[in-house]
């Protein structure tokens, strides 16, 4: 039976299940699926802190968006189109996003009275009408599982466990995606139990040749590649392209990679990443507690290594002291913090930028600390390697200010050419900089540069140059202890302007303005740049005038920051916080600016900042 | 007290891969210009002396040497050192320390610590160092009191001690240092005290070459705040009966001309006895090379009732945390041939556009 193909030019796809049931593996490969069709995408994993909260509750409720197109696109998307609910938690959990029309196929295998009851359906949503607005589709994806794999050596309940890949299978024909990558994924990841390869891939091809045959389904949908650069592409998470990033550094600085961690969500599979990348030279210290992992990693950074630590929210706040003591020994020092929802704990695996004003100002003293923030998953690669370039060449600790949405979406990226990336190679001081009053040659470590106001690298191993640092003021040049007032006040004036500095040597703040005549202008940071952008071209193709742009730079600001500002009526600020960009904006160029501040865990919808950017447009402030 | 503790064997040395020199090293090489700012009268300069006329003994070649302190009046140690040096920050030093011992196997590794920076403050991070058996060598300087806040309890002051804080007495009992570390695992465990230079450099010798953590208490004297805490392991009428010289491979005695010695029960508990009753071949002979280290925690509990043991509780090989993290790394290495960044970057599922 040939069915209908209709053309769609993009889908916003959620598969939604128990934390059990593999929602995150399938939501993985289907995107494999589409990267490999050639469709432009963006990913967004949902899942509970718990790792198995109580099976078929509504907080054990996993989830994985994707957004796919035949065109460019720069979000994972707002609200579904189609949503794959594996119990009744998961249909509930996911209802209220769903728009008018939408799909749902449901295993109406789990929709008994003891699961319905477990998340307060009084009746069945799929007998009683509730559902009605939505095309439904109600298959029984556990008992066609177990059917479809009854000529294998399995008992019920490992049968069953294939369900996900009967969905994923269904779903593959939905949307015409290639199987193969995921046939051969499946045999090479269960290839030392050949019983479970066989039976997922048995389930995911029965999946597939049933959406062919049921009557369920009248069409199934293309959407076609989307013409992107030409080029080698792979899809890439946050975290991955953070650690490739680390890794690349290393490579082009020169300096062996040193990372001292802590595990923390969301943070941790750098951690995994990095500790797979040995024959890089990359040492992984998993250190007692947040502490001693970035002090291990002062401690290589003092020895000439390329050092880093990676944290969450909480783990930055514990890591502040010797973060100050990086500032003040001015040595490289890269800390990643992934942020997540606080205060404490929060919100563990779910995102948010309210960690800007800690990484800015969250030491005691004047600490300054260049800050980079990444805009995408793919950019995470670029942005450590700024961070790293900074870190390196003004010998500082620098924050890199990663999020819960960058670390586990994912979009595909075009890759790198290596001799492409920039030169990072450092010159370790050799000799002695220095003439004593008795003329002998001595070394003084706080001796700057004139340029940079960098002091020099001296790692232990040179001759000559011996030398003692510490967290006491040190006088300014010879790094002796002083209390001396005049010296304290020109040390901290100096590492203040050696962050500042930092100001002329990065990019200038661009705007996209493609009018030329934009009166307000929307300004972000990090993980916002998808969303915003989103919402400023649906402004501009119903006729707005609008301006974007991104900040990577939080401090120091790009030099341009403050004219750029004073160029327009009317500043929009969305941050995934209560407004911690903008007070530095105000504070720093007395510019107002217009806040938009939600913190719900979960990124804006571009739906949503759109109508925040009309009302702008239309003279009233959003709320 | 002239008798430093007996020769333990060493196995693999901590100094195999640090750079020696032709130079011929004095004590004066390794002092500084700085002023040393200690309270006249303060045990930190009888160490630091000690410390500055034993390292010529190793031959290693001063830029690769380390010193890492914390927070604390022994933390200020590295200003004098003429040496690479870190004075850090409350109680992190052993994490510093870690990291740089791992990444730099060409550098010898010393930190220097007090009973608070190592024990309250820092307690996780030292423990932590002992169990993994990192490449360091600690210096725990133990003067039971805090020194640079001006005379508070620390975790190694004795019950009931009266001081600013405490004025009606402290409620928390103290850590022994030497059992701490021992039931961390330590793998070099050893006690000195200041006055004692002889005594003091044989243990700074054995602690040096000793590959994997070594932990020294040395007991230091604040003659501000807490004056006279050793007097009875210094005064000359008592010290005999108040320590024990722990020596590897020979019977526990003390007392004036050995007179006591240390046996072990039939219930497995250990018992002071007279030599003349009992018979030298009755006593505990000291094995500080045994596997297990029950034998020396239970040394290290003797002063609760007896004399203060001081010498060498411990010293076994075990494989050290910076070698095997550097065998793992030349593994991979001969395992996957070199590593190609470009290969790294294309290593997942990549398509290719145009």
């Amino acid at each position: 039976m040939t069915k209908q193909v209709r053309q769609l030019d993009g889908v916003i796809v959620r598969f939604a299940g128990d934390s059990g049931d593999g929602m995150q593996l399938t939501g993985d490969r289907f995107t494999a699926e589409t990267a490999a069709f050639g469709n432009d995408l963006s990913t967004l994993p949902d899942f509970p802190a718990e790792i198995r909260a109580p099976a078929g509750t509504l907080a054990g409720v996993s989830g994985f968006q994707l957004h796919f197109s035949d065109h460019e696109i720069m979000t994972p998307g707002d609200a579904p189109d189609v949503l794959v609910a594996m119990n009744p938690a998961a249909l509930k959990a996911n209802l209220r996003e769903l728009p008018k029309g939408a799909d749902i196929i449901v295993n109406t295998d789990e929709f008994t009275k003891r699961s319905l009851a477990k998340v307060g359906y009084a009746a069945n949503p799929l007998e009683d009408g509730s559902l009605d607005e939505f095309r439904v589709h109600p298959i029984p994806l556990t008992s066609m599982t177990v059917v479809a794999l009854a000529g294998l050596d399995l008992g019920k309940k490992e049968a069953e466990r294939s369900k996900n890949m009967f969905a994923l299978g269904l779903m593959s024909w939905l949307y015409t995606r290639p199987t193969e990558g995921t046939v051969v994924f499946l045999e090479r990841r269960f290839a030392k139990i050949p019983e479970v390869a066989r039976a997922n891939v048995a389930a995911f091809k029965a999946g597939y040749h049933f959406g062919e045959t049921t009557e369920s389904f009248s069409v199934s949908y293309e959407v076609k590649p989307a013409p992107m650069p030409p080029g080698l592409y792979r899809n890439i998470s946050g975290n991955l392209a953070l650690s490739y990033g680390l890794v690349a550094a290393s490579r082009l600085s020169g300096l062996p990679l040193f990372l001292g961690s802590y595990p923390i969500t969301p943070a941790t599979d750098i951690l995994h990443e990095l500790s797979k990348h040995k024959r890089f030279g990359v040492r992984t210290f998993q250190a007692e507690d947040e502490i001693a992992g970035v002090g291990a990693a002062l401690g290589a950074a003092f020895g000439g290594a390329l050092a880093v630590t990676t944290t969450s929210g909480p783990g930055l706040a514990l890591k502040a002291e010797t973060i100050g003591l990086a500032v003040s020994l001015e040595l490289p020092l890269i800390v990643v913090n992934v942020q997540r929802g606080g205060p404490s704990t929060g919100l563990p695996t779910k995102t948010e930028q309210a960690d800007l004003l800690q990484a800015m100002f969250g030491r005691n003293g004047e600490a300054p600390v260049p800050i980079v923030a990444p805009r995408s998953p793919s950019d995470c690669f670029d942005a450590a390697i700024e961070a790293a370039r900074i870190a390196t060449k003004y010998r500082t600790p620098v924050l890199l200010l990663s999020d819960g949405y960058l670390a586990n979406g994912s979009e595909p990226w075009l890759l790198p050419e290596v001799a492409a990336l920039p030169d990072l190679r450092v010159e370790f001081a050799t000799e002695p900089n220095h003439v004593a009053a008795n003329g002998t040659a001595e070394f003084w470590p706080y001796l700057r540069d004139e340029q940079t106001l960098a002091r020099p690298w001296a790692v232990p191993g040179t001759p000559g140059l011996e030398h003692r640092i510490g967290g006491l003021e040190k006088a300014s040049g010879s790094g002796n202890i002083s209390y001396d007032p005049a010296n304290h006040e020109a040390m901290v004036r100096l590492r203040a302007a050696k962050i500042d500095g930092i100001a002329a040597d990065i990019p200038p703040l661009q705007v996209d303005d493609p009018s030329g005549r934009a009166r307000v202008l929307v300004l972000g940071w990090g993980s916002t740049y998808g969303p915003i952008g989103a919402a400023v071209r649906q402004v501009r193709r119903v006729g707005g005038v609008v301006a974007q742009a991104h900040l990577r730079h939080l401090h120091p600001f790009p030099a341009n920051t403050g004219e750029v500002l004073r160029r327009y009526d009317r500043v929009v600020v969305p941050e995934m916080n209560l407004g911690q960009l903008s007070m530095l904006l105000r504070a720093t160029y007395l510019v107002d600016t217009i806040g938009y501040n939600r913190v719900r865990g979960l990124p804006f919808k571009s739906d949503e900042l759109a109508a925040v950017i009309e009302s702008v447009l239309a003279g009233s402030d959003p709320q | 007290m002239t008798q430093p503790s007996g020769a333990v064997s060493t196995g693999a040395n901590a100094l195999t891969l640090v750079p020696k020199t032709d130079e011929k090293q004095t004590a004066k090489h390794f002092k500084t210009d700085q002023e040393v700012r200690w309270c006249p009268g303060c045990g930190d300069y009888a160490v630091l002396a000690g410390v500055q006329s034993f390292l010529p003994e190793l031959g290693l070649r001063r830029e690769n040497i380390v010193f890492i302190s914390g927070i604390g009046c022994s933390s200020r140690f590295p200003y004098y050192m003429n040496t690479f040096g870190m004075h850090s920050i409350h109680g992190r030093a052993p994490a510093i320390a870690t990291g740089l011992a791992t990444s730099r196997p060409d550098l010898s590794v010393w930190v220097v610590t007090g009973d608070g920076d190592a024990l309250s403050i820092g307690g996780n991070h030292l423990i932590h160092a002992l169990r993994r058996n990192v490449n360091i060598t600690i210096l725990l300087f133990n003067n039971r009191i805090y020194g640079l806040t001006k005379g508070q309890y620390s975790p190694t002051s004795e019950l009931g001690k009266i001081t600013k804080s405490s004025p009606m007495g402290s409620l928390d009992r103290p850590f022994n240092p030497v059992s701490l570390a021992l039931g961390a695992e330590a793998t070099f465990v050893a006690r000195t005290i200041d006055s004692d230079r002889g005594h003091l450099t044989s243990v700074l010798r054995a602690a040096a070459v000793h590959r994997g953590a070594s932990l020294v208490e040395i007991y230091q004297n604040c003659n501000i705040f807490n004056d006279g805490a050793y007097d009875g392991l210094k005064n000359p009428d008592t010290r005999d009966d108040h320590l024990i010289r722990l020596e590897h491979g020979r019977p526990i005695r003390f007392g004036r001309d050995g007179q006591r010695g240390v046996r072990m029960t039939t219930q497995g508990q250990l018992e002071f006895v007279d030599v003349a009753e009992v018979g030298e071949q009755a006593l505990l002979i000291h094995d500080a090379e045994h596997a297990h280290p029950g034998l020396s925690f239970m040394l290290s509990r003797l002063e609760v009732d007896g004399p203060t043991p001081l010498g060498i509780f411990r010293s076994v090989d075990r494989p050290v945390y910076d070698d095997l993290m550097r065998d793992q790394i030349e593994t991979a290495q001969a395992r996957s041939g070199a590593a190609e960044l470009q290969d790294l970057l294309t290593s997942g599922d990549t398509w290719r556009i145009g």
